[in-house]
């Protein structure tokens, strides 16, 4: 997978040196104002190292989806500190956010694929975000990641004639052509059975370390928890300590 | 970097052309608001244009009107002896008299009559700019004799098909009998339906109660490097307040403020060309309000993965300026077919001009792009926070 490390991503301070790639101190979220205000996150700890896999579950509502979204930069953080690769997202700015998020990629709930583009050309608007690379050479990096994720028999599809599976591998295609040091996924495996969902998690796991990302991932997916380095569990806005899977 | 290895998936493009049920209704609703403001503003020009046909015919640095002359429908006569006064000037170097009247004509085959425009001047007198009708002007020597416009109206009858077939075209006006002894082209006005040209004699005795001595426009020509403006005042200070006095373009002008200002003709165009701009807007801002909102998540969905909001707008952008041009082409290409029927049906002077295809360009093109910027507004509401 090495071919595919010719566009770099701008470097972030701080992760080179083998800082975490997230490193969550003393979190808190709420919703709402006033006498409608509800706290969602209390003091979250969190941290991912490179090339980790943390499985987040817990019951829906507890605010898994707050924490990724928190995590991602796609959220104005209110309380604590949210560093991620080297870059604090207390009181960044919406414009150091949107660069940030060049460096997270984003796995959703759907696929949230381009519906008038082909296979191809929406894992190209991912590595069109890479600098300094040619128009070529972004093309060839996208029909690479989708040969890695088993689709180069489909490229020019558009996301209409391809099954659940198949769009979520798309997104994970797409997700990876950004070439991100972390990549955040939000029950990936919601949509699919269970041996597609399987299939993406593993693809998505063996990936993700050959490209020494971190990865952090929302499941309630009781058949693939075994990819995690780490499990971490939430209730009611706070984190339980994270059991380490062994294997 | 070059601009091929830096170009991107050509996103505005594909949204546009992968919805092609929508992009023919945006398209369809452009296009006919592009040939509304065509025809309004063809329309209006050809009248402001064909109003002074006829006075593009003379070759004049200078005119003698009444001051109660208004327009080409409504011309009164003046004393004569005003034009001889104004040959005292030293700068002025000939004056031609010309009788202008409407006059019915009947119809040779139909026998019906219509108010033609009829010219009259003194054959030997060089007043035409085109050098055919001062040739055919001697013909006019012999009384009864008329030169007829051949693009009048089909009204007046088939004169010119007779004449060029080599048949006696007769006609009747005034209770007098004329026959036609050529053909020029000058085209109608809104104005007159027809021009005919012929003897000042001939002219006189069709209208036997105009008042003698007296004509509708005196035609003054200077010697050459004159200035028009400076032996205007002179003539001015010269002569009494009975006459007006002009330049050719001031007789023009004149014409033209006179359909401009005292009609309703100019202002109904132009409000019907504002009307298919107004028509053009609403359907493009529908179009891409639309857009916009069915791909609200797919927008978040590219904010989230760190497109900036500046890149999107310019998306929505590019495809307002797509369909501007989309939408302009045919536009374009069926005023041009409209036009020419027009013409065909009418004999007014409508082709299409340069500034005015440039005009309705950047009319379609403002229109587009100012959709697209109200559009954009909705984009703001695309939180990348929510998609997930």
């Amino acid at each position: 997978m090495t071919t595919l490390h010719t566009g770099s991503a701008p470097p972030v301070a701080g992760t080179a040196d083998g800082l975490a790639t997230v490193s969550v101190r003393g979190l808190s979220h709420w919703y709402g104002s006033g006498a409608m205000r509800r706290q969602v996150l209390q003091g979250i700890d969190l941290e991912i190292h490179p090339g980790e896999v943390v499985l987040l579950t817990g019951p829906s509502g507890c605010g898994k989806t707050t924490l990724l979204t928190l995590v991602g930069a796609l959220r104005q953080v209110m309380e604590g500190s949210v560093r991620v690769l080297g870059c604090e997202l207390n009181g960044s700015s919406r414009h150091e956010r949107q660069l940030l998020r060049r460096n997270v990629g984003m796995i959703f709930q759907g696929h949230n694929l381009l519906r008038c583009l082909t296979a191809e050309q929406n894992v190209q608007m991912g590595a069109d975000l890479l600098p300094d690379l040619g128009y070529r050479a972004r093309r060839d990096l996208s029909r690479e990641w989708l040969r890695a994720v088993g689709l180069s028999d489909h490229l020019g599809k558009l996301p209409h004639d391809l099954s659940g599976g198949q769009k979520q591998r798309v997104a994970i295609a797409r997700a990876l052509a950004a070439h991100p040091r972390l990549l955040l996924a939000d029950e990936p495996t919601a949509a699919l059975d269970s041996r597609t969902g399987r299939e993406v998690v593993e693809l998505l796991q063996r990936l993700a370390r050959d490209e020494g990302c971190g990865v952090l991932m929302v499941t309630h997916d009781p058949r693939i928890l075994d990819v995690a380095d780490r499990l971490v569990r939430m209730e009611d806005g706070r984190l339980w300590a994270g059991e380490a899977v062994v294997g | 970097m070059s601009l091929w290895q830096g170009r991107r998936i050509p996103l505005a493009w594909l949204l546009l052309t992968r919805q092609p049920m929508r992009l023919a209704v945006a398209l369809a609703g452009i296009t006919f608001a592009g040939i509304l403001m065509f025809m309004q503003l063809g329309f209006r020009d050809a009248l402001f244009d064909s109003s002074v046909t006829v006075h593009k015919l003379f070759d004049t640095d200078l005119v003698l009107l009444s001051p109660r002359s208004k327009s080409s429908i409504s011309m009164t006569g003046f004393p004569e002896r005003r034009l001889v006064q104004a040959k005292a000037d030293p700068d002025v170097t000939g004056i031609t008299p010309v009788h202008w009247n409407l006059l019915l004509w009947r119809n040779p085959q139909t026998k019906g009559t219509r108010s033609i425009l009829a010219l009259g001047f003194e054959p030997g007198d060089p007043l035409f700019l085109d050098p055919a009708v001062t040739a055919m002007a001697p013909r006019l020597t012999q009384k009864g004799r008329v030169l007829f416009d051949d693009l009048s109206r089909d009204e007046f009858g088939p004169v010119a098909k007779w004449f060029r077939e080599g048949r006696t075209v007769e006609s009747e006006v005034a209770g007098k009998r004329l026959r036609v002894a050529g053909l020029f082209s000058s085209g109608p006005s809104f104005g007159a339906d027809g021009n005919l040209l012929t003897s000042r004699e001939t002219l006189l005795s069709l209208v036997p109660n105009n008042p003698p001595g007296s004509i509708e426009l005196g035609l003054i020509r200077l010697r050459p490097g004159a200035d028009p403006a400076q032996v205007v005042d002179r003539l001015r200070r010269l002569l009494p307040e009975d006459v007006t006095v002009l330049t050719k373009q001031g007789f023009l002008d004149l014409e033209m403020d006179y359909w401009r200002t005292s009609t309703a003709i100019g202002f109904i165009f132009t409000l019907g060309a504002a009307m298919g701009f107004v028509v053009g807007c609403v359907i493009v801002y529908q179009i891409l309000y639309s857009d916009v909102s069915d791909h609200l998540p797919e927008y978040a969905t590219l904010m989230a993965m760190g497109y900036s909001l500046l890149t999107l707008l310019g998306v929505v952008a590019r495809e307002g300026l797509l369909l501007a041009i989309f939408g302009y082409v045919p536009a374009y290409l069926a005023g041009q077919v409209l036009y020419a029927a027009i013409h065909a049906a009418t004999k007014l002077p409508v082709a299409m001009a340069g500034d005015r295809s440039m005009t309705v360009f950047l009319m379609i093109l403002v229109m587009c792009m100012g959709s697209a910027a109200m559009a954009m507004r909705k984009l703001g509401d695309a939180d990348p926070a929510d998609i997930f």
